[in-house]
């Protein structure tokens, strides 16, 4: 069961916190990471248009692998100017 | 340009003291362009930055006007210019400022019917946009024209700043996919601290003027992440995107292409009232205003309901399918959000309030909030 450390920026800090720890499958996934914390925190729902995720600070795709001690940033895009 | 008049000498002194800027560096800033889109919080600080370093030639190019609520973070702008356009209000503050560099004040929307014209005829463009089709539109435009682009855009207290260039990952490399219209929210909808555009747009000027003086460690293929409240920045690295339909390994997009407004649209199936009509609307159907709880403080139309769009789907059972609704929120985004949610759920009666709630206070009727 490794453990994630996931960290979050703006709508998304505000509904998770800047940052929390989550223990997650073997195997898990980013996909599965994302999951997991919608079910923990249902209003993450609407929040998932357009949103990235970083794997130990490099853009990853949603397939990608987690590992015990990896850190995943939440980005979502921001439209203001 | 010449430089050796002492009145640029004096002005540009502190440049001239570094020496990766000196006279050189200060000679490449006279003559190179730079394209500002968007006149509001994040250009406000990066036009004046780069007029005060004395970049030679300025676009900017913006098709609105100055509003009240502009005042509180767009710097350049004065209580008197309040309806003015802001290219030319701008403009008129850069010569102000420094008369020695030319400023062409484009008021007009930047869009893909004239993206690929207007970047062509500057070295580097600074994305100030507040849309993400604005966003698209100067990357698409940007990559095709081999131009370098300096990228922010700021949320609450949250900013993103990078650049895009031939040499590495652009905007969809990044964000392949633009969010679903109305999931995002713009500083008018969600607010912003006014400090923030002035911290992230500092950012891009910074950037933008390393580019043009050729020093430093671009910022190209990595995110900036800056959280004002955390007080903090942390880095975020991307690479090309090799299936980026732009500048992948197959591109398919050969030309800037504006996104579809579907928040302009109107709803398939929903009632569209406009502001004018509602006080007659609420005679047959509940009002149903969908602001968060901090807004709604500001001000409630008598009789609404109340339901916050982030506790929509909690408290769907308090709202009665067989009733008929008008949603409403701040500006009408959210409220569209919140019609599809409903229409998920099986409601069918439902209307929609043109412009917000923001266009209904407006008239004056009774019903204020800011």
């Amino acid at each position: 069961m490794p453990t994630i450390r996931v960290v979050a920026f703006a709508r998304l800090r505000e509904v998770l916190g800047a940052s929390r720890q989550i223990a997650l499958a073997d195997d898990a996934t980013v996909r599965d990471l994302w999951a997991a914390l919608v079910e923990t925190e249902p209003r993450l729902q609407g929040l998932e248009s357009g949103l990235r995720f970083a794997c130990n600070e490099r853009l990853c795709g949603a397939e990608q692998r987690l590992r015990e001690g990896d850190e995943v940033a939440l980005l979502p895009p921001y439209g203001g100017g | 340009m010449n430089f050796a008049g002492t009145h640029a000498l004096r002005r540009y002194s502190r440049h001239l003291l570094i020496p990766e800027i000196g006279l050189a560096g200060q000679e490449r800033l006279a003559a190179a362009r730079a394209l500002v889109i968007g006149a509001g919080g994040l250009g406000a600080p990066v036009l004046a930055y780069l007029a005060a370093a004395g970049v030679g030639r300025i676009g900017i190019v913006d098709d609105d006007c100055v509003d009240e609520s502009n005042l509180q973070r767009q710097i350049l702008f004065e209580q008197r210019d309040i309806g003015a356009p802001k290219a030319e209000v701008a403009a008129r503050r850069l010569h102000a400022l420094n008369p020695q560099i030319a400023i062409d004040a484009l008021q007009m929307r930047f869009d893909a019917s004239n993206a690929r014209e207007l970047v062509r005829l500057y070295d580097v463009v600074i994305d100030c946009s507040d849309r993400f089709t604005t966003r698209y539109c100067t990357s698409d435009a940007c990559s095709l024209e081999g131009k370098i682009e300096i990228f922010a855009a700021i949320f609450r207290f949250d900013g993103q700043v990078t650049r895009f260039d031939p040499a590495g990952p652009c905007y969809r490399c990044l964000f392949p996919h633009a969010p679903e219209p109305g999931s995002v929210p713009t500083c008018a909808e969600g607010g912003v601290l006014g400090v923030l555009p002035g911290i992230v747009g500092a950012w891009q000027a910074n950037e933008a003027l390393k580019a043009l003086l050729q020093i430093g460690d671009p910022l190209r293929g990595r995110l900036m992440l800056v959280d004002a409240l955390a007080a903090r920045t942390r880095e975020v690295r991307f690479e090309r995107d090799p299936d980026c339909i732009r500048c992948g390994e197959r591109p398919t997009l050969f030309e800037p292409v504006d996104l579809i407004n579907e928040a302009a649209a109107p709803l398939a199936g929903v009632l569209e009232i406009a502001p004018e009509e509602l006080d007659a609307a609420m005679r047959e159907a509940i009002l149903l205003d969908v602001r968060e709880p901090h807004e709604a403080a500001l001000g409630l139309v008598p009789g609404a309901l109340h339901v916050p769009a982030s506790q929509l789907e909690a408290r769907m059972h308090e709202l009665d399918s067989a009733k008929r609704y008008i949603v409403a929120c701040r500006v009408g985004v959210r409220s569209r959000w919140a019609i599809g949610r409903l229409r998920d759920a099986g409601f069918k009666r439902l209307a929609h309030l043109e412009g917000g709630l923001l266009r209904y206070a407006a008239l004056d009727a009774g019903f204020e909030f800011f």
